[in-house]
Parts: structure tokens; sequence; C-alpha cells
């Protein structure tokens, strides 16, 4: 009964469909009505409109909707800037266990000069899944080695590098670990010793290079000797040296975390955190670097058996009461950066005590990570001049009830259909359904 | 009320436990859980409503019930009551997972390898997790016997995390494991879907000729044959014995298996991962095989491509007993979180969406008649949320195995190990953890090296 129930609201549902899906982005000039507002630097405004023209925010607040505008209705529901996951392989790995859609790794421990860029998939299905959610940009990160690579923050949008690219990149240092792997790891105690001195020297030693290679370019271009010999690594390295350009530097265990700071500490470069699983243990120490942290997996397992069950739920929370300026990421290895608000939701829930409550949340996942991007001046919040890059849900975006009504990205609106929405709309109700076993042997 | 006061004194002077000062596994508790949001699943939600529970049982659910002498009386006002989470897919509490060394071992069983002292039994219990089915790999067509286990944590006798009375349930595997493993990794049948098929065909053509020898032999008083404990299970796959959980994605594969056990005369069949189940649905529901699917996992490998996180209401609106499991002992402690996503992905109503971690896995697991929902006689195998079990904000208060508070948040502290193994590191750093448990200790490396 209770199927056939649902099937009725299934059935009442259909006029919405019929005149047919979006498949396409939608450009043009749109004005949002009958919505609440959380700007997340400005407050909450409980009801106004915003209005999108030349892929920009142009109104917030009591605006009329210009003439030809596209009234996109919120129906009393909420609009908040577009989430940002700060750290993904979106776009780099399509189907985890295949070797050939994986492109987050090249051979070689120190390869900065790899982009991220150049090999993200605009196509990937996981662009519209993730979108659905509110998701609209994320850091798409190179793994593996010590220098794997040059992250890069993208609109999960656009059909050309150029066009997904938001603004920032970052060479990535996966800082040496000095411990075990995991329980797989049956390396003798002396060979993971000597692993780590030899990864720590190798970093050294680039590093060293990179510093020599830096002044070498600077004497060159002062005399206006020529260009230097091609060292693409070096190449790779250098705006870092110079503080144009920030050093990602995954690093997790509370050792490792204290050997990264005292490493960075005097190496005058602009550097980001990120991971840092075991923070909570040594939170004072990071707020005393000064550097932001971009944590997570939120929803991860504690690091050591003997750790409370929640504590990757409280990092975030511990970090920002340490005062470590705290942006979240997934990680997530089904690519589930759609999980990105309940990553949100976690921290929340067991860190509301701690004083990390929703809006900090909110801005953890907006703001807090485009300023550690240095692209604040565009995203993160809702305000005129920015990028129109935002979306409407009927409620709280972290509640798992709630459903997503609007996506736009550079002012652009998205289609509201994915792979998996599509599947669910085939499938829902088969044609044709049940065909006994007799006919189809016939 | 005295007995009330005593109760708040209690609380107010709880302390950090250690996992030691729990009972033992036979401990069967007394509670009166007062005043809560009950989540019967069965008979719709209670607002303001009782619990109490005797001997480890349900014995009441109402408005105003009066304490029995001698029973301690919970407050949990503001908070919702919720049957415990049944997860029929995990790896945890196991010290190993697959015996890949056939494509039929259907002669080992997981109660032998099982370890009750993982510490991942007491982050399971922080999620309101009270059973769970701790499986074979997906390494072979035919896996070894599961166990199906209370999370009674704070005995190191493995025997007392069994489910008494659970019927027996064996791993069965189709697809891109057992086809790497064996065809890939050591040239043997199967290699393909294809393959698969055979491998069951004449495994239960088998083992129904040796019931039938059996058989014959008792009727007739002639000594027995000798007994094989592979074609033994087999044959008691047959008799309907032992319940059948498939690992497999593809729709292709589910018919496929439908089919063999329609010819066999198989009946009670639960898919576990099933991604491509909602292809399938009607077929599923006319087979009356049940389906334990991820809330929203895919991508993970190319025979999961073509999921979608609709899965779990498709396959409930087209009347398939579905669960959502974990495979994972990160998920495992959130499967509250998995179910609710299905508000999302397809509109569930409160019930359907809980059924899916409670009820419905009960089902699968054939111990729906003891656990799985707030019923008076079942087993008092309970969760105390702070807020809904379905919002992203709650946070599991307390959980209750046969009436006994094994997790209290309140009393939660550092280091909760039951057992500190001599040998580990001071300070064991884990950040890899597993990726699909399904193949824990099948090497990989050989078998890609091999390719």
């Amino acid at each position: 009964m209770r199927a056939l129930v649902a099937a009725l609201v299934v059935l009442s549902a259909a006029p919405a469909l019929a005149q047919g899906p979006q498949y396409r982005a939608r450009a043009g000039t749109f004005a949002l009505t009958d919505c609440r507002i959380e700007t997340v630097t400005r407050g909450t405004i409980p009801s106004g409109t915003v209005v999108i023209a030349d892929g920009r925010i142009a109104a917030v607040g009591d605006a009329a909707p210009p003439a030809g505008a596209r009234v996109v209705p919120c129906d009393g529901g909420t609009v908040y800037p577009g989430m940002i996951d700060a750290g993904t392989l979106f776009g780099l790995q399509e189907i985890g266990s295949q070797a050939e859609t994986r492109d987050f790794d090249e051979l070689g421990p120190i390869t900065p000069q790899m982009r991220a860029l150049t090999a993200i998939n605009p196509s990937t299905i996981h662009a519209p899944i993730t979108r659905l959610s509110g998701v609209t940009t994320a850091l798409s990160v190179p793994q593996g080695g010590t220098l794997p690579g040059t992250a890069a923050l993208v609109d999960l949008h656009g059909y050309t590098p150029d066009q997904l690219a938001a603004g920032f990149e970052g060479v990535v240092v996966v800082f040496p670990r000095s411990g075990r792997r995991g329980r797989f790891d049956r390396r003798p105690q002396e060979a993971i010793d000597k692993a780590y001195k030899e990864a720590v020297e190798a970093l050294d030693a680039v590093w060293e290079d990179a510093l020599l290679y830096a002044q070498i370019d600077s004497a060159r271009t002062a005399s206006g000797s020529g260009e230097m010999p091609y060292q693409p690594e070096m190449a790779a390295l250098l705006p870092v040296l110079r503080g144009e350009r920030a050093l990602l530097v995954e690093v997790n265990a509370a050792d490792d975390i204290r050997a990264a700071l005292e490493w960075l500490d005097g190496r005058d470069v602009p550097a980001v955190l990120m991971g840092v699983a075991e923070g909570w243990r040594i939170a004072d120490e990071i707020a005393a670097s000064g550097l932001p942290a971009i944590v997570g997996p939120v929803t991860g397992l504690p690091t050591r058996p003997s750790d409370r069950y929640d504590r990757a739920y409280q990092n975030p929370a511990l970090l920002a009461q340490a005062g470590v300026p705290v942006a979240l990421r997934t990680v997530d290895r089904m690519q589930n950066y759609r999980n990105l608000p309940f990553h949100a939701g976690f921290a929340v829930a067991y860190g509301a005590d701690l004083g990390f409550d929703r809006q900090a949340a909110l801005a953890a996942v907006t703001i807090a990570p485009a300023r550690i991007f240095g692209v604040d001046d565009r995203m993160g919040s809702i305000e005129v001049g920015k990028d129109a890059t935002l979306f409407v849900a009927d409620g709280d975006p972290f509640e798992p009830a709630t459903e997503v009504t609007a996506v736009f990205i550079d002012g652009l609106q998205m289609p509201l259909v994915s792979r998996q929405t599509e599947l669910y709309e085939e499938y829902l109700d088969r044609t044709p359904g049940l065909v006994p076993t007799a006919e189809t042997d016939r | 009320m005295r007995l009330a006061l005593l109760s708040l004194l209690a609380v107010a002077a709880a302390s950090a436990q250690t996992p030691l000062d729990l009972p033992p596994a036979s401990a069967r508790g007394d509670v009166l859980l007062r005043g809560g949001t009950v989540h019967t699943v069965t008979a719709g939600t209670l607002p303001n409503t009782d619990v109490l529970v005797r001997d480890g049982r349900i014995a009441a659910v109402g408005p105003g019930l009066d304490a029995p002498r001698g029973v301690r009386v919970v407050d949990v006002s503001g908070r919702h009551v919720t049957p415990g989470i049944i997860d029929a897919h995990s790896h945890i509490a196991l010290s190993s997972v697959n015996e890949s060394t056939n494509p039929i071992v259907a002669e080992v069983q997981m109660r032998d390898a099982v370890n009750p002292a993982d510490v991942g039994i007491y982050r399971a219990l922080a999620g309101g997790v009270t059973t769970i089915h701790v499986m074979h790999g997906s390494a072979n067509p035919v896996g070894g016997e599961n166990e199906t286990l209370k999370l009674r944590w704070g005995t190191l006798d493995p025997d007392g995390l069994l489910f008494e009375g659970a019927p027996r349930t064996i791993k069965f595997a189709l697809g891109e494991n057992p086809t790497r493993v064996h065809g890939r990794g050591r040239g043997i049948r199967p290699s393909t879907r294809m393959g698969i098929e055979q491998v069951y065909r004449e495994a239960f053509t088998e083992a129904r000729a040796y019931a039938a020898a059996q058989d014959a032999a008792r009727r007739d008083r002639q000594p027995l044959p000798p007994i094989d404990r592979r074609l033994q299970t087999l044959a008691d796959i047959l008799s309907g014995e032992v319940l059948v959980h498939c690992h497999s994605y593809r729709a292709d594969e589910i018919l496929m298996l439908m089919r063999v056990f329609e010819d066999f005369g198989i009946e009670r069949l639960t898919f576990q991962h099933a991604n491509e189940a909602f292809k399938v649905a009607p077929e599923l529901t006319a087979f009356g095989a049940g389906a334990s699917v991820f809330a929203d996992w895919g991508s993970y490998k190319f025979e999961v491509y073509y999921s979608t996180a609709y899965n779990a209401t498709i396959l409930t609106r087209n009347g398939v007993r579905t669960s959502v499991n974990s495979d994972d002992a990160g998920l495992l402690r959130y499967l509250y979180h998995e179910a609710a996503k299905m508000q999302r992905y397809g509109d569930l109503s409160d019930d359907e969406a809980l059924a899916l971690v409670t009820l419905n896995p009960a089902w699968q697991l054939g111990i729906d008649d003891r656990v799985g929902s707030i019923e008076v006689g079942k087993d008092a195998d309970l969760a105390v949320f702070s807020a809904s079990p379905l919002s992203i904000y709650t946070r599991v208060d307390l959980t209750l195995v046969d009436g006994v508070v094994r997790f209290d948040r309140q009393r939660d502290g550092d280091d909760q190990r039951l057992y500190v193994d001599p040998e580990a590191e001071v300070a064991e750093v884990l950040l890899d953890h597993d990726g699909e448990r399904c193949m824990a200790g099948v090497d990989l490396h050989a078998l890609v090296l091999g390719e």
C-alpha cells in the first residue's frame, strides 16, 4: 500500500518534468526571488533577492528583478555561496581500480611541474554528481612521491582548463612520513627509519637546488644574460620560493606535523597544511605557526587504536578552538565529494560544544578556503561583485533530507541532472517491468 | 522518585569507564528509558514514550510506565530511541577475511577468526550498532560461512559475541573479484562471468549427489560415505539451512544467480553491494531476494561505474527488502546517516529509512523475530540519540545490547582498548585504512605483477 502511495506521489511530481530536463548550462541575467540569503560574511538576510548578471552577483537583498531577467523563485529556500571541497582527486581519477583512469601520480618522487589542470577530465561524471549537493568548487590534488605536482582550484563546470580554473594553483609536498604506513606495512623499523631519513634528505636537497636555481635566475635576469637551462622541477618551485605561489603541505601524524612546522620555519614560503589528521594533538603548536589547515576527511577513523572514537569528527573544532584557520576537505576515495556538507555537519555535531557551530562549519567550506587560496575577492560569500557561484537549498544544506533546487557556477545555471538522477528516472518504474521467464524463453 | 534521584546521582558521578568495568557477555539488563521519542520502525514514531527492559528483553513500550523495584530509570526526554543498528556486511572483529586458495571454500568459518578485542567494536557501538554480520571476503564464488555477532564489548571470549540462534549464512561472490583472483591470478576457472555460473552449477550438482548418497546410506542403514565439510555445507544451502549472501554488482550476474537458485530450489538469497540491483528490481521482488547496498558508493572499480545513490530507494519502491551496509570500519560508525541519505536520494519516510539499517538487515540475516524494531518481546538492543537519528547533528549517547549499556558517551574516555598487543608500537599511527575490505588478505600485488 505504501508503495502505491509512493508511486502516486511520484506521478503527481511528473508535471514538473513535462517541460523536459535541462541538459546544458544556461547563461543570462537571473533574479533569484523570495530567498533567504546566508551571505556568510555579512549575516543572514531573512527575505530578499539575488540578481546575477554577467557572471557576477549584481545585487543582494532589496533588489527588483532587472528587465529581461529570468526569475528563479527560491520559494523561501536559502541562497548559499557554492561550497569548496579543499582536497580531492576531482577529474584526476574516474574509476579507482582502473590505472588507465588515474592521472594523479606521475612516476618519480620529485615532479612539481606536473599540473593537475592539464589532466583534469572536464567530462568526468563526478562533476554533475558533485554539483547537485551544492559543492561547486574543488581543489584537485596530485598525490604520490614527495613533490607530486601542482594542485589546482577548479569550478565543477567547464570545457577547457581555462574555464575550469578558479584562480589558484599550489605546489604539493607530501611531507615525509616517519612511521609505519598501516597494518600492511611489514618493513622492519630500521628500514622505516632509513626511508624517512632519505626522504627528508632528498627534500632538503631539492630545496637547496631550488634556492640556488632561484639565485642564478635572479642574477641572470638582473644581468640580462639569457634564459635559464631547462629544469622544469626547479622552474615549478621558483614561484614558491619567491612567495608567489603556496606550498601545500600534506602531513598527518603529530610527529610529522611538528617536523614539517620546523622545516617550514625560516623557509619563508607561503604554506598551507593539508590533512592534519593528528592536528588536535598539537593544536597550539600549529596555531603558533600561524599556518592555515585544510582538514579532512572529517568522517575518518581515529589514527590510533588508543584514541577516542570521535577524534576525527572533533579535529576541525579542536584546531579552530586553538586559533588555526580551518577549511574542510573530503579526499573521498569513492569520489563522494558531494558528501562535503555531511563532513561539515559531523564537525558541528561533535564540535559545537567546543565552539565550532554551524556558522563556523559553513565558513570552513566557503569563505575560509577562499581566503586560504587567496580567491576570497571572487568567491566564498554572497556579496555584490563576486562570481555568481552559489546554490539554493530548501533547507540546511548539511541535513541529508535537504534538497538543492538551483546551482549557479560563474553565473551559469547548472542542469540539475547527473547520471545518477537519470538512472533513477529510468529505473524507478522500469519499462518493461517484470516479464515472465516463459515469454523470454519463447 | 528516590530511584530517579539515585540514577541522576549515578550519572553525575559517572567517570570515564575502562572496558574491563563492563558486565560479562552473559549479562542481561533491566532499565527504564523514560520519555524519549521512540522510533519503533514497525509501529511509527511515538513521542514522549517509555521503554521498559527486563532481563535483556523489551517488556513494555508506552507512556508513563512504572519502574519496577530495582530497575534503573534513565531520563531520555528530548532524545530519540531507536532499535540498535544492524550491519549486514562487516569485516571488523576478524583476524582474517579471505581464504582465497580455491574457488569454493564452503568449509571455512568466520567463527574461527572472531577477534572480540578489536576496538572497532567499541567504535561501532559509539554509532549505535548492536549487531554485525561478519563476512568472509569476496575472492571466491563460494566463500566461507559468515557469523552474526552481538557487540557485547567487554569480553575476551569470542563465543561471547555470537548471536545465539541466528541462522547460518555463507558468502558468495560474483564478478571482478573471483575472476581476478582465480582466472587471472591463478589460471583456473572462473575467469569470466560465464565461468562463475558453471562453478555454481557444478558445485550444486555434486552437492546434491553427495546429499543423496548420505540420505540413501542413512535410509538403508549402511555405513555413511566420508563426510566432506565443503560438500556438506553446500548441501545445507540446498536444504535451506544456510542463507546465502552474495557479493555482486552487475544486473546480469544478479539475474544469473537467481536462475541458478531457481533450478536448484534455493530460496533464501540476499545480494550484497548489488550496485546495479536497481536495474532488476522487479525480478528481485519476484524471487523474494533481498539487497544489501551502499548508500552512495561507486566508481571504485569498473563494475560499479553505473551506480546511483538512488539504488536503495528504487529497490524499496519496487518492493525489495533492502538494507544499507558498511563493509567498512569507518562507515560502520554512522550507518544511521547512510540511511538518512535516502531522504535526499528519493524521499524515503523516516520509518523506511531507519528500516534500511534495522529491520531489513535483521530480516536478511533471519533474526527479525529477535531484533530490528522496538516491540515487546524483542531483545533490548537499543540506541539513544541526542536528536533525530536522521539529522546530521545527532550523536549517539547510549547503546544497549541485551539491555546492558555497552556504550555511554558520558563515560567515554581515552583508550578504550580491551587488549593491548605487547609487540605493537607504542604510538601506532594508522593513516591508510584498508580499501575494499572484501579483498582483505588477498595478495593483490602478486596478481598485478602476474597480469
